[in-house]
């Protein structure tokens, strides 16, 4: 213990990653102001600063934890998460907002446990497949992995949430994929899939009506301009309006007029590249690129693959929510509620996203250990 | 299971992690070809989106001209309104709020959902006009659920406001709100639903200078529909007045002279074919249709078997009876026939082995006596040596057959039947018998009383013919003043020289039918010291043979006419009256007589300076003149009403100064005109011009 403390130092701190994603908080904070100015939620970017501040010490004491002994603690965690997760449904513990029931309500303080599940499931998906190595799974390997992350999912989904449900999926898709799942099976796995969610969609038990209306109306927004469909339109709108340099900050007239849906969180790229148009837009998206890029390497870096595979779990998960949110911003996926890491407004998903940063820091802290 | 004990080893191999690097690649290159897609290729078209979004456009609606008579007298004034309309917004679902709405607003739910359907394919932008003319607490609901119902938004706008009792009604016309038909019709192009446009008279044809141009403000509201602030403002600009040539006096006698007949009157200058007065019957009221008229009330309108929206003046085209006599009388001169023509009448003749009725028996008829007698067998004679080939030749010449180009819309052009048209239409030969009928205008001739008014008056005035209009031509912008004469084609101007002895015939003639006394045919119309020519007609509308065997009714009357022009010759006046089943001539030669009665009483007037006209008036309370045709009320003791309307007439509307006439005035004519020459004639002395106050010495 006391040589590896030796070893371990900020100079091994991955400086560079911390700095863009500073960047781009900083460019969240501002947006958040804008997006704010006239609204009852003006003063959310001073909130984000301190929910910053909080995902900065979260890292910090994270990055300090080996991750090893986070391994080690996983199936106990993992076991909590189920727990409060089916908590969550109980009408009596659960606090129910905007009709669905994700919170448990502690006091003064609202707590999503689904938020910090996607932590426990990359590290709980990391040493499954690590301790599986890097060799052919087996059907049953397979079907242990499902298992592990279908669980939880499943009681998200009954919350309903389904934008959560799909982070999810991400973390088993890397896990399969880096575990060692062979073209066979993948191809296997998709057909059955395709058949699931086919008949999952057309038996119309697993999907509320809503939710289905929110997947389909981004194909066609004009088929329902009052409903779901006027959230994706006024978001085409505002970016597109933006043009090439955008038309300034707070003078977006889709986030000030209030037509865009909350321009402060998930829709809070549209309002960035309404008033900052397609060079702003373009910038964030380098800086997103340029952060997962340097987490693969540190995942390559890494001294074992436990290591790596928490790190690419973490890249799965943000390529997959910038995927989704920047997709659906500009038209190209449903309304889905996902928020977009580090930067839309949100106390759960900049911590969860700082802590699983603080996590891939450790990884990389690390790497020399062996 | 599951959880097994962490172990340490294999590294995950770099063609993985290569692979997961190149498909985030692919997944950035996407998003940012999609971002290129929205913000380069289609900023413009999201930026014209986006101020959709963020600017509704308020309009601000412009007032319509007003309408003056010839002395600048309102006729048709405006008065302030409100109106609500309904703005669509994207987020406020309207058809949540539509029973409310319905509630406050006294509307019938269903006509509400209809109003809303017919607007559904108009840009969302763009109010709907719910209720127009809102009263007080219908304002109030509004003001006062202005938070649940931000759609409703009130617009201050200006209504029409026509004269009571129809008066010139037909000549007015009305306004209503633009139809989907008109809107597909290209000449309506730049209306949008909900405007309001002239559908007939004036109102119609002159619609595009009187209806000004709405302007409009853009008002910048976020996405609950509230205000936060103004970008600009258009202002409305405001349309045209125009002065009729209506004469308001003249009008109002010919209302009330025509009471409640069915039938028409039509008043001209025929020396600039200025519309002094029009009259058709029944009549209808035009404020109804100001605030949209209801179904029930458009039905009776429409339904109605005496037509009360035909403008009777220039759309009822009926068999101009002995009235064509003038023509056939012209035709027999200009051939040399009629001069060398001594008929005697015995109550009627044989032509082609069927026997023709006069309706007395006139003894030795010559051409001098033939038209103030109207002897039928005379011109049957006169017709049967004619031919039909010559008098149809003839007629089409001085305007039979043939629209006058009033500028007012639906005129009828009537109808001269030939042989060539016989053929074309129906495809048989014409039998010689029916230009018997023709000759006295019975058979196929049809005619409007407008176009009786312009031939007849062009015969009288040696054959000079006008286009007749009712608005003053020199108000309007030139290229409007083409495009009316463009868009209401017809025979117009047209001078067709009379030899003088003859025209003095004819005209001579028509003085002696209002002799009193001689047992003419219109002895009625007679009128101390005016010289009042003219011609009766009596049209049946059943063959005899027909008569005698249905029971006699109202309806089974003939159509009677009476043209009269003062004085004789250069007539400064034409009055032309229809009285539909009117049975007896003199009946319309007597209302006849009581508008130009009006007229030279207040040409009188003014020539001794007792009515006031020459200097324009400063802005005084006068109020239009409205009428109360009552029948029994004679024109003399008519109560003249003054509304209360501040006429405030524009300073272009003021420039007319009517030339007076005087006693001493000759009568103006156009240059182009040739003046008649005063040659010797029968009597072997130079006649005078005789003015409308030409008195037998």
């Amino acid at each position: 213990m006391s040589q590896m403390r030796r070893f371990l130092s900020f100079r091994d701190f991955d400086w560079t990653l911390l700095g863009m994603v500073l960047l781009l908080c900083a460019l969240s904070v501002f947006e958040i102001y804008s997006a704010t100015l006239h609204t009852k939620y003006t003063g959310f970017h001073s909130k984000q600063v301190f929910w910053i501040a909080g995902g900065l010490v979260a890292m910090f004491v994270f990055s300090r934890i080996d991750y090893h002994r986070l391994l080690d603690w996983v199936p106990w965690a993992y076991g909590f998460c189920v727990l409060s997760l089916a908590a969550v449904l109980v009408p009596g513990i659960g606090h129910k907002a905007l009709g669905a029931r994700r919170w448990i309500k502690i006091g003064p303080l609202l707590f999503q446990p689904s938020e910090w599940v996607k932590v426990v499931l990359i590290l709980a998906v990391a040493r499954y497949f690590a301790n599986l190595g890097a060799k052919s799974l087996t059907w049953k390997e397979i079907f242990k992995a499902f298992a592990l992350v279908g669980v939880p999912m499943l009681l998200v989904l009954k919350q309903p949430d389904l934008g959560t449900t799909l982070t999810y999926a991400p973390i088993l898709f890397a896990g399969l994929f880096l575990g060692g799942i062979n073209w066979r099976q993948a191809a296997i796995l998709i057909t059955a899939g395709l058949v699931l969610v086919v008949g999952a969609w057309s038996s119309g038990k697993v999907l509320k009506p809503y939710q289905k209306a929110r997947l389909t109306s981004f194909i066609n927004p004009d088929s329902d301009p009052r409903g779901s469909g006027y959230q994706i339109r006024q978001s085409l709108i505002a970016v597109g309006s933006g043009g090439i340099w955008g038309k300034g900050a707070e003078k977006g007239t889709q986030t000030q007029g209030d037509f865009l849906p909350i321009p402060h969180a998930d829709f809070i790229f549209a309002a960035y590249s309404e008033e900052h148009g397609f060079v702003g837009a373009i910038f964030v998206l380098l800086l997103y690129f340029l952060i997962l890029m340097r987490l693969i390497q540190n995942a390559q870096t890494a001294a074992d693959l436990p290591g790596s595979l928490i790190i690419m779990g973490i890249v799965a998960v943000l390529t997959f929510q910038i995927a989704v949110n920047v997709g659906m911003v500009i038209g190209f996926m449903p309304v889905t509620g996902i928020p977009l890491p580090l930067m839309s407004y949100g106390g759960s998903s900049v911590l969860f996203t700082y802590l699983a940063l603080g996590v891939a820091m450790n990884v990389r802290m690390r790497r020399f250990v062996n | 299971m599951v959880f097994d004990k962490v172990t340490r080893g294999e590294k995950l191999p770099s063609v993985k992690l290569a692979s997961v690097q190149y498909a985030i690649l692919l997944m950035m290159l996407a998003l940012a070809a999609g971002l290129w897609r929205l913000q380069v290729l289609g900023a413009d078209n999201f930026r014209v989106l986006a101020e959709q979004n963020r600017i509704r456009k308020v309009p601000i609606l412009a007032g319509r001209g007003k309408l003056f008579d010839r002395e600048n007298r309102l006729i048709v004034d405006n008065y302030p309104s409100v109106s609500c309309f309904l703005v669509r917004e994207q987020r406020h679902d309207v058809d949540v709020d539509l029973p409310l709405i319905a509630r406050g607003l006294h509307l019938d739910l269903d006509q509400l959902r209809a109003t809303l359907q017919r607007y559904r394919r108009a840009p969302g932008y763009q109010p709907i006009p719910i209720k127009q003319d809102i009263t007080a607490d219908e304002q109030a609901f509004i003001a006062a659920h202005s938070n649940e119902l931000p759609e409703l938004e009130t617009i201050d706008e200006e209504r029409r406001l026509y004269p009571r009792d129809g008066f010139a009604s037909h000549l007015i016309g009305y306004v209503g709100e633009v139809s989907e038909e008109m809107l597909n019709d290209p000449r309506y192009a730049a209306y949008e639903p909900g405007d309001v446009v002239g559908k007939s008279g004036v109102e119609e044809s002159y619609d595009q200078v009187l209806r000004g141009q709405d302007g409009s403000r853009d008002v910048v509201v976020d996405s609950h529909g509230r205000e936060v602030g103004y970008l600009r403002t258009q202002h409305a600009i405001p349309g045209q007045d125009l002065r009729l040539t209506i004469d308001n006096d003249l009008q109002r006698a010919a209302e009330l002279a025509l009471g409640n007949r069915d039938g028409a009157i039509v008043a001209m200058d025929p020396r600039n074919g200025e519309i002094l007065a029009l009259v058709s019957r029944p009549s209808f009221d035009p404020n109804a249709f100001a605030v949209r008229i209801d179904r029930a009330a458009w039905n009776k309108l429409v339904m109605d078997p005496s037509h009360p929206l035909l403008n009777k003046a220039i759309q009822a085209q009926l068999a101009p009876g002995s009235t064509f006599k003038i023509l056939m009388s012209v035709a027999g001169l200009e051939e040399g026939i009629a001069q060398n023509l001594h008929v005697y009448c015995n109550g009627g003749a044989d032509f082609y082995g069927h026997y023709y009725h006069c309706d007395a028996k006139h003894g030795a008829v010559d051409i001098h006596n033939a038209i103030p007698d109207s002897c039928d067998t005379f011109y049957y004679t006169l017709a049967d040596k004619l031919g039909i080939d010559r008098i149809a030749a003839y007629a089409q010449r001085f305007g039979y057959g043939q629209k006058t180009g009033i500028d007012l819309p639906g005129e009828q052009a009537g109808l001269m039947p030939s042989p060539q048209w016989l053929m074309k239409n129906y495809h048989r030969k014409w039998y010689a018998g029916e230009t018997i009928s023709v000759g006295i205008g019975q058979g196929a001739v049809e005619a409007t009383p407008l176009q009786l008014a312009r031939i007849i008056a062009g015969i009288a005035s040696d054959g000079h013919l006008v286009r007749p209009h009712v608005v003053f031509p020199d108000q309007l912008p030139p290229d409007f003043r083409h495009a009316i004469q463009d868009s209401f084609p017809g025979s117009g101007e047209a001078n067709i020289p009379i030899p003088p002895e003859d025209w003095i015939t004819i005209t001579d003639g028509m003085a002696q039918v209002t002799e009193p006394g001689a047992f003419h045919t219109a002895g009625s119309a007679h009128l101390d010291g005016i010289d009042l020519a003219g011609k009766t007609g009596t049209a049946q509308v059943m063959s005899h043979e027909a008569l005698s065997h249905v029971a006699k009714t109202r309806s089974t009357n003939p159509n009677v006419w009476f043209v009269g022009v003062t004085p004789r010759r250069n007539p400064e006046l034409v009055v032309a009256v229809l009285w539909q089943n009117g049975e007896f001539s003199y009946y319309p030669a007597r209302i006849g007589a009581k508008v130009v009665e009006a007229y030279v009483e207040k040409q009188r007037k003014l020539a001794h300076n007792l009515q006031p006209t020459k200097a324009p008036p400063p802005p005084v309370e006068v109020g239009a003149v409205w009428s109360v045709p009552d029948p029994q009320d004679s024109g003399r003791t008519t109560r003249i009403r003054a509304g209360h309307f501040f006429v405030n007439p524009g300073p272009g509307a003021l420039s007319d100064s009517r030339p007076v006439l005087s006693r001493k005035d000759t009568v103006n004519l156009p240059a182009h005109r040739p003046q008649p020459a005063p040659g010797p004639t029968t009597l072997g002395v130079a006649l005078p011009e005789l003015p409308w106050n030409w008195k037998k010495p």
